[in-house]
């Protein structure tokens, strides 16, 4: 029941966030500029066909435009892109390059923070934890982009250096490359590479900082001092009742941060060149396409949800206090 | 651990520390943390740099050097030049200022409206708090870069201004949850509770005793939130979203060097390592003040 | 016990062969805590030697920062790496100090146990409650199977008296009672057969019928396993029921030790003395003001040269303040002080009354006019209140109703104290805040000074705000640490509109009513101990001049040599500025020196009412019975002879009461009924009825009030 209850505020709140979206980019982007500055220019009738045919008209009444989109998001259909494809097949399209890039990103990036800042917490003010926060504090001012472009052309340099293309930084894959299974997989491996890097250097610093204060928190609690005296040695105690209850906070954490990881995707994407959802938005708005921004926004906003959606569940599950029994 | 139980509470024959109490205190404490005294020193060096750099620069910002187009450093031209002949010491350092003052006004004022949305949703409770913690919701699930990003066409006539208004319009959301949460287990703490039932009125609870004893994490959060609105505007001016020519950022800077940074690095180098190290000295007062003002947790030496 | 356990018993048995050495035997122990540079050295423990002998149960006794539990957790291996520990523990002969993590690791919960203080937050809270029995087995018995391990769970389980076992094994510690869960530590600790069980305050977190409860359920665990116990506390009656031997700790030393009998009937030392002084006895009949102690304990930062108790102490002379005196022998076999006028004391043979001056508070005038003349303050009738039950963090849902006020009535006369008791959970702070509201109840009805609440304009509930006041009990959290106490007293003043250019003189005024210095205005909460933050709740509370007090647990943080002095202020001020009281606490012996009128709550309902010396002499309903039993006297003597009533089980679930009267589930009288008479127990709640006893307005709602207990 509220389940079904949560369900239907997260479809309000994603109905709500695309709406806007929509009203905003229909207010502010000018897609009849798009086609005014194509070459050689289209007649204004053909201009104004055209507007009315992907329901993007400026002059139509905004409200009009609006029910019109509505009605076909709500039997699923986002409309098509100003150049007159379907959204729906775009996304299909673009949505697996992104979620890839994302999942794989994520699971790296928190596995390797969470174990860092853990172990980092054990070993206040030792070596490993100078170093490593240090290290965390360096990368936390480093925005995306700039870890983005700091890598190409690091690879850049490396392959100069090697005199061989090891690090691809342009795409998902080499269009048109025939070398079998293994040949694929390597060539995608290379391509993969410095893009997840980049998510995972982001998201690992976020999460080491994090877990490090978390894990400093329960250091002193009771229940780990009752582990020692039981007898459990302090470096047993610290990771078998310490970690596991410090992992729950880092749960909640990671639904805030999920929306920075979408902005960082974003990005990621748009250097590296994959076309994903975030590379596509960026296009979008350039090219004042609205239906793809909303479409795109709607996206994003199932990924928030999704992601709250998949903490809450987490949460649940590491914290049984929080179970419905 | 049992130190906390066990130590006796502050000595009563002990005079007050300082007339200023606490804030004297927590100042000394930061100024004895090497981290957060390396932050404090970088901000300063940059903030000197970002506005007296450029009087002492001879050339003038939009200052073209027709002889000299992405020429390397130089006694000329401290940074070197660009594509098109302007002074790239002189555009980081203009940078550098609408970088610091863009971070700073976001963090002032979506710290206060975070502070304000908060403490009233979590005071209140029942209605309110479902109102307003739903915009809140909502808030989150934009993707905030996107909405800036769409609404860019109207930003190119307003300045930058605007920039910072919507900036701090996207940024207030997980402070004001955490206030929230932090009001609802305040308003349960007895000293509001006793101001409660001897008749102060609700808003005055509010200003008077719990933002107040908020402020710990309220700056903290603002000094982070610094931070991620550098990183923000630096993004979306990436992209050609942020802050629009004749204005330039850090941001913008970075976007016109990174395509050739490996050929013109002096067009990469000086504005990203300056972005880093004005983020990073940010986060390290941040990280320092946290410590100071929550006795938690530091006394763990 | 299980063959892994009974072996590992057996083993440690020959061990413990009875060749004289002591379990513990801890030699000028010194821990210091060393400073950062703005915060000086923490001298915890100074010099403290001491024995433990196989079976014994040795009580320390000390206010907190006395070092009492610093030097525990030091033969434990369980303080910060920083901490600086000097000196000698020996456990059977073999030195601890020094043993690494790992060697310390295979004592600890196998030959040394410990029973901390709050069961609330020593479990971890992600495992169940038998996997973390079962991992205590296991970590000393690696050969044990899982199994195995979880079968001697569910018996220890079910020796420390926790029903079901089996089912219970797989519950979580939230899902646990307080009560519960320290037997579950107790289980943790018993888990290897130790051969010494340090008890930290094990029952201070608790109410007191689950405090008589653990007390017994530690007596079965000494028995079970042979072990002795070092109690750690700060209650004298714990003690006295309790231990063979008692060592009083100040400042971080040792000040007293010796036998019960010894250290509680011919103390040698001031301090010791006047923590006997400062304890109200619920025993006592007469009123007499208690003895404070003047003054608090000193920073362990920056000791005072010489005897550390000398600057609070009565009889100092110059000596005290010269040299800190060795710990000597005085008077009977095994029986020492540190006191330079120990010995003198012992020739006078001088008590509490002839060391401390007792303090005159004046009576009330109002108390001495028949009650009934008087005006009612505070009449509260059938009053009710629930609180919807939510559940989960996630998918919050309403599960069902507390009935946490169901039904209550009383009235509070002028310049009269109504002791509000009962255990966490009964209602009274629910019962406190619905009074303090002024809205409307949801039933029944408040009356606060002739005046109905929920009727009347917003003004006219401003206005009563002025004459209902209260202090609440967390000196730490009572005062907005942002504000100096200048601020925090005038806020009620100019809340009230009292004019600006007075404000300075009212405030240090009231500062010096409470027995505070004016000067001290300026400064902020923080720099004043427990005992003078209480004080400026205080202060704050009287600014406007209010004619009811609601006092929540006023006393209950505070170590009773700083209490003693908040309740002689309460009982001076209550005189001298003709207050009402609604006094709400737990602690019977605080009531019943401080009140006129008890209520006794359970699960919502006022189960008897009446004059404090009615109830407390022959109290009619089982609750109250039970209670009065449940507390320790500080007396060893009356003590030993006293027959506890220890209830079973905890306080039901207030989201579903019992049917019929609520107390039966844990009734000793209900229990001992026939199944007819019991009848009415299972139906009907009772109503409370005269019990014909005092004045007559002594009242219990029990249906058999007249059955005794125990047979």
């Amino acid at each position: 029941m509220f389940l079904v209850r949560r369900l239907v505020n997260y479809m309000v709140l994603i109905f709500l966030a695309s709406s806007f979206a929509y009203l905003l980019a229909a207010t502010t982007l000018q897609p009849r500029a798009y086609f005014e500055q194509r070459q050689p220019p289209p007649s204004q009738e053909a201009i104004e066909a055209q507007l009315n045919d992907l329901n993007l008209n400026d002059e139509v009444p905004l409200a009009q435009r609006y029910g019109v989109w509505v009605s076909g998001v709500v039997q699923g259909d986002f409309g098509q892109t100003i150049k007159d494809q379907s959204v729906n097949e775009e996304m299909s399209r673009k949505a697996g390059v992104t979620l890839r890039l994302i999942t794989v990103g994520t699971v790296l990036g928190c596995a390797v923070g969470i174990s860092i800042g853990a172990y980092a917490a054990v070993r206040q003010y030792k070596r490993f934890d100078r170093y490593s926060t240090w290290a965390a504090f360096i990368v936390l001012s480093v925005p995306t982009v700039v870890i983005a472009v700091s890598l190409q052309v690091g690879a850049v340099w490396i392959n100069d250096l090697t005199g061989k293309q090891l690090l691809q930084y342009g795409g998902e894959y080499t269009a048109g490359l025939d070398a079998g299974f293994w040949g694929t997989l390597l060539d995608r491996l290379q391509h993969a590479l410095l893009p997840t890097l980049t998510l995972t250097i982001s998201l690992f610093a976020a999460f080491a900082r994090y877990q490090r204060n978390m894990m400093l928190d329960v250091l002193g609690a009771d229940y780990v001092r009752t582990a020692m005296a039981k007898g459990l040695t302090r470096r047993r105690a610290l990771f078998k009742h310490a970690l596991r209850t410090a992992l729950i906070p880092t749960i909640t954490y990671f639904t805030f941060t999920f929306g920075v990881l979408l902005a960082g995707t974003t990005f990621t994407e748009k250097i590296y060149g994959w076309h994903g959802m975030g590379a596509w938005v960026v296009d979008s708005i350039v090219q004042n396409d609205v239906n793809s921004v909303a479409a795109v926004t709607c996206f994003m906003a199932v990924c928030v949800m999704a992601a709250s959606f998949l903490s809450d569940i987490l949460y649940a599950w590491l914290d049984p206090r929080v179970r419905v029994s | 651990m049992t130190l906390t139980t066990e130590q006796p509470g502050e000595a009563p024959g002990r005079t007050a520390a300082t007339g200023q109490g606490r804030w004297g205190g927590v100042l000394r404490e930061l100024l004895r943390t090497r981290r957060a005294m390396v932050g404090i020193l970088l901000i300063l060096a940059l903030v000197l740099m970002a506005w007296i750099g450029p009087l002492l620069s001879p050339w003038e910002m939009g200052e073209r050097d027709f002889t000299a187009f992405r020429s390397g450093p130089s006694p000329e031209h401290w940074f070197g030049t660009d594509n098109t002949g302007r002074d790239v010491f002189t555009l980081t350092m203009v940078g550098l200022q609408k970088s610091i003052i863009i971070g700073l006004l976001v963090a002032v004022l979506s710290t206060a409206v975070a502070a304000v949305v908060g403490a009233f949703a979590g005071y209140f409770l029942g209605l309110t708090d479902k109102a307003l913690m739903w915009v809140t919701d909502l808030a989150l699930v934009l993707p905030s870069f996107l909405i800036l990003a769409i609404l860019y066409p109207s930003l190119k006539d307003s300045g930058w201004i605007m920039f910072v208004l919507l900036l701090a319009a996207f940024m207030w959301m997980v402070t004001a949850k955490m206030v929230r949460g932090m009001t609802i287990s305040l308003k349960e703490r007895e000293y509001v509770l006793a101001a409660k039932y001897m008749g102060v009125p609700a808003w005055r609870i509010i200003f008077r005793h719990i933002i107040p004893n908020m402020a710990s994490l309220l700056i903290v959060d603002a000094t982070i939130n610094v931070s991620s609105a550098i990183i923000t505007e630096t993004s979306l001016s990436y992209f050609g979203f942020g802050v629009q020519p004749p204005d330039v950022s850090l941001g913008s800077l970075i976007a016109l060097g990174a395509p050739q940074a490996l050929a013109f690095w002096w067009m990469f180098a000086f504005c990203t390592g300056l972005l880093v190290v004005l983020v990073l000295a940010v986060n390290l007062i941040g990280d320092g003040l946290r410590d100071a003002l929550d006795p938690q947790a530091k006394r763990r030496s | 016990m299980t063959r892994t356990a009974s072996a590992a018993g057996a083993e440690k048995a020959t061990g413990r062969a009875d060749d004289g050495t002591p379990v513990l035997e801890v030699t000028d122990l010194n821990v210091v805590f060393p400073g950062s540079a703005r915060n000086p050295d923490i001298h915890a423990v100074r010099g403290v030697s001491y024995t433990v002998r196989p079976g014994e149960v040795l009580g320390i006794v000390g206010e907190s920062g006395s070092g009492k539990s610093v030097s525990s957790m030091a033969a434990m291996g369980l303080l910060p790496d920083y901490a600086q520990v000097t000196g000698s523990i020996r456990l059977h002969g073999e030195e601890l100090l020094g043993l690494d993590d790992r060697a310390m690791s295979a004592k600890r919960g196998n030959a040394i146990a410990m029973v901390f203080q709050d069961p609330l937050s020593g479990l971890t809270p992600v495992y169940t409650v038998g996997d973390q029995i079962a991992e205590a087995v296991q970590v000393h018995n690696p050969k044990a199977t899982k199994q195995e391990a979880a079968e001697r769970a569910v018996e220890l389980l079910e020796l420390v008296g926790i029903p079901e076992a089996r089912r219970r094994y797989r519950a979580f510690p939230h899902e646990f009672s307080g009560g519960m869960r320290q037997r579950v530590m107790i289980a943790i600790a018993i888990a290897n057969d130790p051969d010494l069980i340090i008890c930290d305050e094990p029952t201070t977190a608790l109410d007191v019928t689950i405090q008589a409860q653990i007390l017994e359920v530690l007596k079965t665990a000494q028995r079970e396993t042979g072990a002795a116990i070092v109690m750690i506390t700060h209650d004298l009656g714990v003690v006295a029921g309790f231990a063979d031997r008692v060592q009083v700790m100040y400042a971080g030393r040792l000040v007293e030790s010796g036998s019960v009998d010894e250290v509680f009937y011919r103390s040698r030392m001031p301090y010791t003395m006047g923590l006997h002084g400062a304890v109200p006895h619920v025993t006592t009949e007469e009123k007499r003001p208690l003895v404070p102690i003047s003054g608090n304990p000193p920073s362990l930062a920056d000791l005072p040269p010489g005897c550390p108790f000398s600057p609070r102490c009565p009889i100092a002379v110059d000596a005290c303040r010269e040299a800190e005196p060795d710990l000597l022998p005085v008077g009977a076999e095994g029986h020492a002080a540190a006191c330079v006028r120990a010995a003198e004391i012992e020739e006078q043979g001088w008590g509490v009354a002839d060391v401390y001056p007792v303090p005159e508070i004046p009576p009330a005038e109002a108390a001495q006019r028949p009650r009934a003349e008087r005006e009612t303050v505070l009449a509260v009738e059938d009053l009710v209140k629930h609180h919807p039950l939510m559940k989960g963090a996630v998918f919050k849902r309403r599960v069902g109703t507390v009935y946490a006020v169901d039904g209550i009535s009383f009235d509070i006369a002028e310049g009269e104290t109504l002791g509000l008791v009962g255990e966490s959970g009964c209602g009274k702070s629910s019962t406190l805040l619905e009074i303090l509201s002024l809205d409307r109840p949801q039933s029944g009805r408040v009356e606060v000074l002739g005046r109905a609440s929920g009727t009347g304009t917003a003004r006219d509930k401003f206005a009563i705000r002025r004459n209902v006041q209260v202090v609440f009990q967390d000196p730490m959290s009572s005062l907005d640490p942002r504000m100096p106490v200048f601020e925090i007293i005038a806020e009620p003043l100019r809340t009230h509109g009292f004019p600006k250019a007075d404000l300075p003189g009212r405030v240090s005024e009231l500062l010096e009513l409470v027995g505070l210095d004016a000067e001290q205005a300026s400064r902020y909460p923080q720099h004043f101990s427990g005992g003078q933050r209480q004080r400026i709740s205080i202060a704050r509370a009287l600014a406007l001049e209010p004619k009811l007090l609601i006092l929540d647990e006023p006393v209950s943080a505070l170590d009773v040599s700083i209490q003693a002095g908040v309740v002689n202020l309460l009982d001076e001020l209550k005189a001298r500025l003709g207050l009402s009281y609604l006094f709400v606490a737990h602690d019977l012996s605080v009531v019943r020196h401080i009140a006129d009128r008890v209520a006794v709550m359970y699960l919502g309902k006022i189960v008897e009412i009446g004059g404090v010396d009615e109830v407390y002499e022959s109290p009619a309903h089982p609750y109250t019975r039970a209670l009065l039993s449940a507390i320790p006297v500080p007396d060893p003597r009356v003590e030993r002879e006293r027959e506890h009533i220890v209830l079973t089980g905890d306080l039901p679930n207030p989201a579903s009461p019992p049917k019929g009267c609520v107390f039966h589930t844990r009734c000793p009288v209900f229990a001992a009924l026939g199944a007819e008479e019991k009848e009415a127990c299972l139906s009907i709640q009772p109503a409370a009825e005269p019990t014909g006893t005092g004045s007559g307005d002594h009242a219990a709602a029990c249906h058999y009030p007249d059955r005794a207990i125990g047979s």
